[in-house]
């Protein structure tokens, strides 16, 4: 129903000093009041529903068109749609997801070795560049990490003796 | 076809993928002529965005040919060359009738506080970006631009986020002829809003960085000031003493989740995610503007919360102004800026790399590596 002085007739005062110009969305925004009209525009054609698509259970369905690229799997899948179940506004939305991401790291791991894929960790990270324009950094992050790798095997290999 | 394909935080190849298909009637599928890297990407590669799926392929700012167009596709035709605003919209929805662009309601299924972004997780609609030799993009008829005639590939693949959003960034603070500016972050964003800020009347324009390349870059590119927050001992503190105790009349911040220059916020928002990225860059800038000024963000954060001193926005009554740019909005505009020479989007870029060199564009850009400011990606076939 539009926003008319009808409408709220009963409320002394209504709307006597409002100014249309006054708006903080300005400039972004031409104000039209489209959505005072609810969720009512003409739709775009849907995009056939051909794979399983998770939707904000703060809006009533799917989007017109919408993004297929990694539809949910696994045990990540599995997370991501207990996420859904719950608004944007809160954290066992959000804090699922991020999860699900961590678990699909290791997945993607997984699916490279089932393809018979070994991941060239140093090529993905970016290293060919580190090396190239960031050596001194690159060498002492590596020697750091053999120097703490070392100290966990020397430690260990100790503790094993003391239990002998 | 190549792809950039994601498989976890920090960690990039080029892959073989499967061509994009139409799946729309309003869909076209573009051959990529030029792809950017972009600061908001990071966030993603960062693992930062919840969300974000291994196996997807990012890029949000790309030009391209196309080459295929669904039943409902009138206003593009095989061949054209265009570039791709960074946001999906449908054109018919209340926000995209009132020029909300990048607020579409038909587009992300996923999230309705975010618009639909190419190769932005799924928590941007899940579609699969440009840093790749073909992508599918739908909403034909609304979005993609024909790139003008004579227009350098560089300048129009600029056009598709950074121009728009450095200007929004700029028109978003209010501007007022003679205001001081002050702008955090000396990214290729808050260079652009530098630049920008001149075109709405700027008294005087300073931009804050760590980042001493960045920095001298921003003076040349922008005519600002520019300035190393490590050398001060408070950048709040240092702002109030350049405006005769004032503050600055504008902030911009233009860093969003990746901000450097306070341990707590780093610590909290970049490594331990209990906040949605680090607010340094927006703490300074509610602490640094005058009282009655007015806060303008396009840097990007998470979608949960983040730790900023909400108190001093009431107490200062300070405006805050904060959105995706609408670059459909903005396009005619800024194509008149770039076609004038008042704007020289190219200028920005540092680095162009053959898109299977994606990995190491990433590597650079994240590391500020080799005085990386704005690293563009072409594929093989826009290459001969």
């Amino acid at each position: 129903m539009e926003n008319t002085p009808e409408k709220f007739k009963h409320i002394k005062g209504w709307g006597i000093d409002a100014d249309p110009k006054n708006d903080p969305t300005y400039p972004m925004k031409r104000r039209t009041n489209e959505e005072h009209k609810g969720y009512s525009w003409q739709r775009p054609t849907q995009q056939p529903i051909d794979i399983e698509v998770l939707h904000s259970n703060e809006r009533p369905n799917v989007t017109a068109v919408f993004g297929e690229s990694v539809p949910p799997s696994g045990l990540s899948g599995m997370i991501r749609r207990f996420a859904f179940k719950h608004s944007e506004n809160s954290y066992l939305h959000w804090l699922p997801l991020l999860l699900a991401d961590r678990v699909n790291v290791v997945e993607g791991i997984v699916e490279d070795f089932a393809h018979g894929k070994v991941p060239n960790i140093f090529e993905e990270k970016g290293y060919v560049a580190e090396w190239k324009y960031n050596r001194t950094s690159l060498l002492t992050k590596m020697a750091v990490v053999a120097a703490i790798t070392a100290a966990g095997v020397m430690l260990l290999a100790r503790k094993n003796e003391d239990d002998d | 076809m190549l792809a950039m394909n994601y498989r976890g935080p920090k960690r990039v190849r080029i892959d073989e993928k499967p061509m994009p298909e139409i799946k729309h009637p309003q869909d076209a599928i573009v051959r990529v002529t030029r792809s950017c890297i972009c600061g908001s990407d990071l966030h993603l590669y960062n693992g930062n965005v919840p969300d974000t799926r291994v196996g997807s392929t990012f890029g949000h700012e790309f030009t391209g040919i196309v080459e295929e167009i669904g039943s409902e596709v009138t206003k593009l035709k095989v061949g054209d060359h265009v570039l791709v605003p960074f946001n999906i919209s449908c054109g018919q929805c209340a926000f995209c009738k009132q020029e909300l662009y990048g607020n579409c309601h038909e587009s992300n299924p996923e999230a309705t506080a975010v618009g639909a972004i190419y190769g932005y997780s799924h928590t941007a609609g899940g579609y699969n970006g440009g840093q790749a030799e073909y992508v599918r993009v739908p909403y034909a008829n609304v979005g993609p631009t024909v790139i003008p005639e004579g227009m350098d590939p560089d300048d129009a693949v600029l056009l598709t986020d950074v121009v728009p959003t450095g200007y929004q960034a700029a028109e978003m603070a209010g501007i007022q002829k003679g205001d001081t500016v002050l702008i955090f972050g000396a990214g290729p964003i808050g260079i652009m809003a530098a630049k920008c800020s001149w075109l709405f009347g700027a008294g005087r324009v300073i931009v804050l960085d760590k980042e001493e390349y960045r920095l001298e870059f921003a003076r040349n590119y922008a005519d600002c000031e520019a300035y190393n927050f490590e050398e001060m001992d408070d950048p709040v503190l240092w702002a109030k003493k350049q405006t005769d105790w004032m503050g600055a009349d504008v902030c911009i911040d233009a860093v969003g989740a990746e901000a450097a220059g306070n341990v707590m916020q780093t610590i909290t928002g970049r490594k331990l995610l209990l906040q949605a990225g680090s607010a340094t860059a927006l703490h300074w800038a509610i602490n640094s503007v005058k009282k009655g000024g007015i806060i303008s963000i396009v840097g990007v954060y998470g979608p949960t919360d983040n730790l900023v001193p909400i108190g001093n926005v009431l107490n200062k009554g300070l405006t805050i102004r904060a959105n995706q740019a609408s670059v459909k909005r903005l396009l005619p505009r800024l194509i008149e800026h770039v076609q004038n020479g008042v704007l020289n989007p190219k200028g920005l870029i540092t680095h162009r790399i053959p898109l299977e060199e994606v990995a190491d564009g990433y590597r650079m850009f994240s590391g500020k590596l080799d005085n990386c400011i704005k690293t563009v990606l072409i594929p093989p076939s826009a290459r001969m």
